[in-house]
């Protein structure tokens, strides 16, 4: 696995049990996600995409196939280790932004951080630090339900970022916001993978922010279509 | 760590209400139910509790206190003649009637004792003495009973079994368990007041010498007194504890409503808990997706829980005593100690912690991947 990759994928396949049949989600997908990138993948519903994503972000045990993240096989780990790699190695961006409402935004990255052994005076300093990347230096103190969609999201990408993981995980980050915050979202995104060698992968339906992403794969019934 | 119990649990006020309602409800619930059920049980055997005699003497089978047979008062003289014995007096425990001016009569029970004595006294006396009694017709009533009696002020003359009584004064918080009120009054009195032959008793209570062997002197006792039953105190008030609480509907029916109480308790505090952590589900999934160590996450539930129990308990006390007081007015004995006070504290902090779990097992079956669907 060369150096630049942070997640491969090889030969995955996932079904979900329905029945004596089974459902297929994915279909033998091999993929390499690479730092520095933002790489958006596309698809129709039911495509798989979200499957894919929750296997690379350590949710899912793949079927068959193997998955390497950030140099350690993952396929086979024990179910209790799986929260230490995603604690570590994989930062989140939900579509519901998924932010904790009851902390304030800054209180979210610094749980975030605290997780991941930051002491609080150190974790408070590093939250002020990245609320000010992501251009929310000014809304710390302010509870997510003060936030505008974009400025939760925005949270929701410090959060993600805190404690530097190697891989950020999007899924369907810009679905819930209007056409500015999402650019400005992406924007962020594709300033963290640039500039801090991030490997960046956002599941997207939508086309307007094709032009922020470095790489574009499309994936259909469960195979990868193009990229 | 930022405080993401508290805040889940102060952050709604009006989801934070719900939950110490629940908590509060069944901490009161709980324990004015048991409290109810100390009162109760303290009540049969207050005469014996409160008696301070090392012994009770009372004719063969005597089932409880307020069920004695009469038997001849030669016996006292034995007791007082057998070794080991410091002083004993004859005693009369006994239901009878009293009727007020207006001709109402009440079912009470008179209690004859020995104003000498320096034990078998009535206690919690607020108004008057215990030499008092001394004064013919004299009787003492418990002031939770004026009204249910008549009594308005001391020197008030009633009628007992067609002799005369006179209050010559009053006692605090002498309840007994049955309806009948406590009437205490000098053994010659009680004879009258309860139609006694003059040579009858229905208690003889001992007070042994300091360094008697009280086994040995009861055994002793009962050699010499084959037609009687010689009890320690503590084992007649059980006794009739016993009568009272399990061969009666009454104290079945205040034994049930206590477990009952203690029942729908745990299942409310059970349910309200688990529903305030039911409300993070969602957040709970989050913190398993970032991945948070189970043990965190265990530990922002319980933290959750035990706050609600710790402010829920407080709020509970308070509102007990308001019923506490408003029972002592009235004739139903809510007894509450400290001993049940804090009980109460680990119960509610256990049942909250106890809730928690269950929550906790349905969070840790969550799937992480919950949080990708929308």
């Amino acid at each position: 696995m060369s150096v630049d990759v942070a997640i491969s994928v090889r030969g995955v396949t996932k079904t979900y049990a329905e029945g004596s049949a089974g459902t297929p989600a994915l279909n033998g997908v091999s993929l390499d996600i690479r730092r520095g990138e933002l790489t958006l993948m596309m698809g129709p519903s039911g495509s798989g995409k979200t499957t894919l994503l929750s296997i690379m972000g350590c949710i899912l045990r793949p079927s068959a196939g193997t998955v390497m993240v950030a140099g350690q096989d993952v396929t086979h780990l024990d179910e209790g280790k799986m929260p230490a790699v995603r604690l570590k190695h994989i930062g989140f961006v939900f579509q519901g932004f998924n932010l904790f409402p009851t902390l304030t935004a800054g209180e979210n990255v610094e749980l975030s951080l605290e997780l991941k052994g930051f002491k609080p005076s150190q974790a408070k300093s590093e939250a002020r630090h990245l609320m000010e990347i992501v251009g929310l230096g000014d809304k710390y103190n302010e509870f997510p339900r003060n936030l505008s969609g974009g400025q939760k999201q925005r949270v929701a990408v410090a959060r993600a970022v805190a404690g530097s993981p190697e891989v950020i995980l999007a899924d369907e980050p810009t679905a819930a916001l209007d056409s500015h915050s999402g650019r400005t979202v992406l924007d962020v995104l594709r300033q963290l993978a640039r500039q801090q060698q991030r490997a960046v992968v956002v599941v997207t339906h939508d086309n307007r922010i094709l032009e922020f992403g470095d790489r574009m794969i499309r994936i259909e019934d469960g195979l990868i279509a193009a990229q | 760590m930022p405080p993401l119990a508290r805040r889940n649990l102060f952050h709604d006020k009006i989801r934070l209400m719900v939950t110490l309602n629940g908590i509060v409800f069944a901490v009161v619930l709980i324990v004015v139910e048991l409290g109810l059920f100390t009162g109760f049980t303290t009540a049969t055997s207050g005469v014996m509790d409160h008696s301070q005699a090392d012994l009770w003497i009372a004719a063969r089978s005597t089932p409880y206190v307020d069920q004695a047979v009469d038997f001849n008062e030669r016996k006292f003289y034995q007791v007082l003649a057998t070794p080991g014995v410091a002083d004993a007096q004859k005693y009369i425990v006994r239901w009878t009637e009293w009727k007020q001016p207006n001709g109402r009569t009440e079912s009470v029970e008179v209690i004859g004792l020995d104003p000498n004595k320096s034990f078998g006294l009535p206690w919690n006396i607020v108004t008057g003495d215990v030499q008092q009694l001394k004064q013919p017709h004299a009787v003492m009533v418990d002031v939770i009973y004026k009204q249910k009696l008549g009594v308005h002020n001391v020197g008030d003359w009633f009628e007992i079994r067609g002799h005369r009584a006179k209050v010559v004064g009053f006692t605090q918080g002498i309840r007994a368990f049955t309806t009948a009120p406590y009437v205490f009054t000098t053994f010659k009195n009680a004879q009258e007041f309860a139609q006694f032959n003059q040579n009858q008793t229905n208690f003889v209570l001992v007070k042994a010498v300091p360094s008697a062997d009280l086994a040995k002197l009861k055994a002793e006792l009962q050699r010499r007194l084959p037609d009687n039953d010689v009890y320690l105190t503590r084992e007649f008030a059980a006794k009739t504890n016993h009568y009272w609480m399990f061969t009666t509907g009454a104290g079945i029916s205040v034994l049930m409503a206590a477990g009952l109480g203690l029942v729908v308790g745990i299942v409310v505090v059970t349910q309200t808990i688990y529903a305030t952590t039911m409300d993070h589900i969602r957040e709970f999934g989050t913190l398993k997706a970032m991945g948070a160590p189970n043990s965190y996450v265990y530990r922002v539930i319980i933290t959750q829980a035990t706050i609600a129990a710790v402010m829920g308990y407080v709020l509970a006390v308070v509102v007990s005593l308001f019923v506490i007081l408003g029972g002592a007015k009235s004739g139903a004995p809510i007894q509450v100690g400290w001993q049940l006070l804090v009980s109460m504290f680990f119960v509610t902090v256990g049942m909250c912690v106890l809730a928690a779990i269950v929550s906790i097992k349905k969070v840790m079956g969550l799937d992480p991947a919950m949080v990708f669907r929308g």
